[in-house]
């Protein structure tokens, strides 16, 4: 399981940020909002396999993903602000994920959830796309097949401590690298 | 004149203050655990400040946050205008329906009048439909001017349905009005001091048919085809995001309010205790001397009144997650072959048993 760090980050500071740079103001600012953020994960679960049945013992009594606030599925990606992609992704499914997260409104996140979103898996073929993170930008993998519940919920943790850690200027980042090649 | 105008504020105050800064934050929350709580869920506990969580209290805040912060979307092809207006559109019919809904009776107080209620109108229920039929406008307006066909689909559902029901809705009422002989709330409300003549016992069949036709109107499970997820992504606010998305959600939250005030005016006996009467109450409360006495008697009926809404709102909350579903022709079949006939023998009853009474 492992968690990126630097993606988006920007060197440059614009707008804001340039005039009062790192002042209590906008730290404090970002702070709230990362906060806010943390515990409001609206879901976009695009389940295309069997990591699906997973998924959903986490959303059911036992493993509970609303205790993180953050077990309402919205199926408009205008309103989800985590995609989450459970299964495996072929070819064929690509230019839809990339349109789903291109469809998303700012801030977003994308969670890979188990190994064939992770890296393909086994799937070690023509078929498949050999992880998702050749298509869009991930910010947690959680690898198993299925994986844990419990690495689940990790993964979901080590997200929104990451998300508390964001600036203001991380976004928006835009539409996936390779929009303009499907 | 100044005095009236500093009543009619507060007035307005407190009915605007009680709805959008107690029960729509609120609600969100009471949404989620008791849908927790009937999953056998633990429920959103963890949004904590200084370590405090407050038993998920401040999820709705953090999810306000989050949403204010969001990126706010219009489409490519869509109508701007009546894409930004639609969302405020199904908010303001629900909140300025409760300008008629009475909250308390009538007090004297230093030699005062005071109606506890907004807009004390003789045609109270006309007002209430005339808002309702309203709503539909901001429904249909977002389903058409996202240009999606899922939006669409959404938008045009919602609008048979809201107009099938409002006709079962409208029809449900006339026995409550013949049974009381009047259309202002404030005075149907006044007539139920006795237990026995709440407007449930007098009028069952027309409290169930105007409960099922509120819940319809709302839009809110098991009559929520204009939203849904299985068959048309989010029905009409499938375009919609951020703080426009959450202002339909406000307004089915407001609508249940409203619903639940009138249901109580109309059925379940407004500001009135079972069994204690308002005299037995004052006579409680006389060591507060004559004024302090009238004004304590004020804070119980509207005590009573909430009360009362909010057991409404929970009985809406729990049909909300008891029961799935429905497709589109049982909804259509329900309202225009049962609900309507039943409704119209319930008028033909009461119209016997009030003329041979």
């Amino acid at each position: 399981m492992g968690i990126t760090e630097d993606r988006g980050q920007r060197t440059e500071e614009e707008g804001l940020e340039q005039v009062l740079g790192n002042s209590v103001l906008l730290t404090k600012l970002d702070e709230i909002i990362g906060w806010g953020r943390k515990y409001s994960f609206f879901l976009y679960p695009f389940i295309t396999a069997c990591c699906g049945m997973e998924f959903m013992s986490l959303a059911g009594p036992r493993y509970d993903l609303d205790r993180f606030g953050s077990a309402l599925p919205r199926f408009s990606p205008r309103q989800a602000d985590l995609l989450m992609v459970v299964g495996t992704i072929s070819h064929k499914q690509a230019p839809i994920l990339v349109k789903v997260y291109n469809q998303m409104t700012e801030p977003k996140w994308v969670f890979s959830f188990g190994v064939c979103a992770t890296s393909g898996g086994f799937y070690d073929n023509y078929a498949t796309v050999q992880g998702i993170d050749t298509l869009i930008p991930v910010d947690v993998y959680v690898p198993g097949c299925p994986p844990r519940p419990e690495m689940v919920i990790d993964g979901l943790l080590r997200l929104q401590q990451k998300v508390a850690k964001e600036r203001w200027s991380d976004w928006p980042r835009g539409e996936a690298p390779v929009t303009k090649k499907i | 004149m100044i005095a009236d105008l500093i009543e009619a504020i507060a007035k307005i105050l407190f009915v605007f203050g009680v709805n959008m800064g107690f029960f729509a934050p609120i609600l969100g929350w009471v949404e989620r655990k008791q849908s927790a709580v009937m999953q056998d869920r633990v429920g959103a506990n963890r949004a904590d400040i200084f370590g405090f969580t407050l038993i998920g209290l401040l999820h709705p805040l953090s999810d306000t946050i989050k949403l204010i912060t969001k990126e706010d979307f219009i489409p490519a092809g869509a109508n701007k205008l009546f894409h930004t207006l639609a969302p405020f559109i199904s908010l303001t019919p629900a909140m300025i329906t409760f300008a008629v809904v009475p909250f308390g009776g009538q007090y004297e107080i230093f030699g005062r009048r005071i109606n506890l209620v907004v807009a004390d109108l003789d045609v109270g229920i006309l007002f209430v439909f005339a808002f309702a039929s309203l709503a539909t406008y901001g429904t249909v307006l977002a389903g058409w001017s996202s240009n999606n066909n899922w939006s669409f689909l959404g938008g045009l559902r919602a609008a048979a349905q809201m107009l099938s029901y409002e006709v079962a809705m409208g029809l449900s009422i006339i026995g409550i009005i013949m049974v009381y002989g009047s259309l202002k709330l404030t005075e149907i409300g006044a007539m139920q001091t006795d237990f026995f003549k709440w407007g449930i016992f007098l009028q069952p069949i027309g409290f169930i048919l105007f409960l099922t036709c509120a819940i319809a109107e709302n839009k809110r499970a098991p009559f929520d085809i204009p939203e849904a997820e299985t068959e048309i992504v989010a029905g009409y606010f499938t375009e919609y995001s951020s703080m426009k998305f959450i202002m339909f959600w406000m307004g089915e939250f407001l609508e249940m309010v409203t619903i639940s005030g009138i249901i109580v005016t109309l059925f379940l006996g407004a500001w009135h205790l079972p069994f204690i009467s308002d005299e037995r109450l004052l006579s409680l409360f006389g060591f507060a001397g004559p004024n302090g006495s009238i004004i304590m008697l004020m804070m119980a009926n509207i005590a009573t009144f909430f009360g009362k809404i909010i057991f409404m709102i929970w009985f809406q909350m729990t049909i909300r997650w008891t029961l799935p579903r429905f497709r589109y022709d049982q909804i259509m079949k329900l309202g225009w072959k049962i609900m309507l006939p039943i409704s119209l023998i319930n008028i033909f009853i009461t119209g016997l048993v009030v003329l041979l009474k």
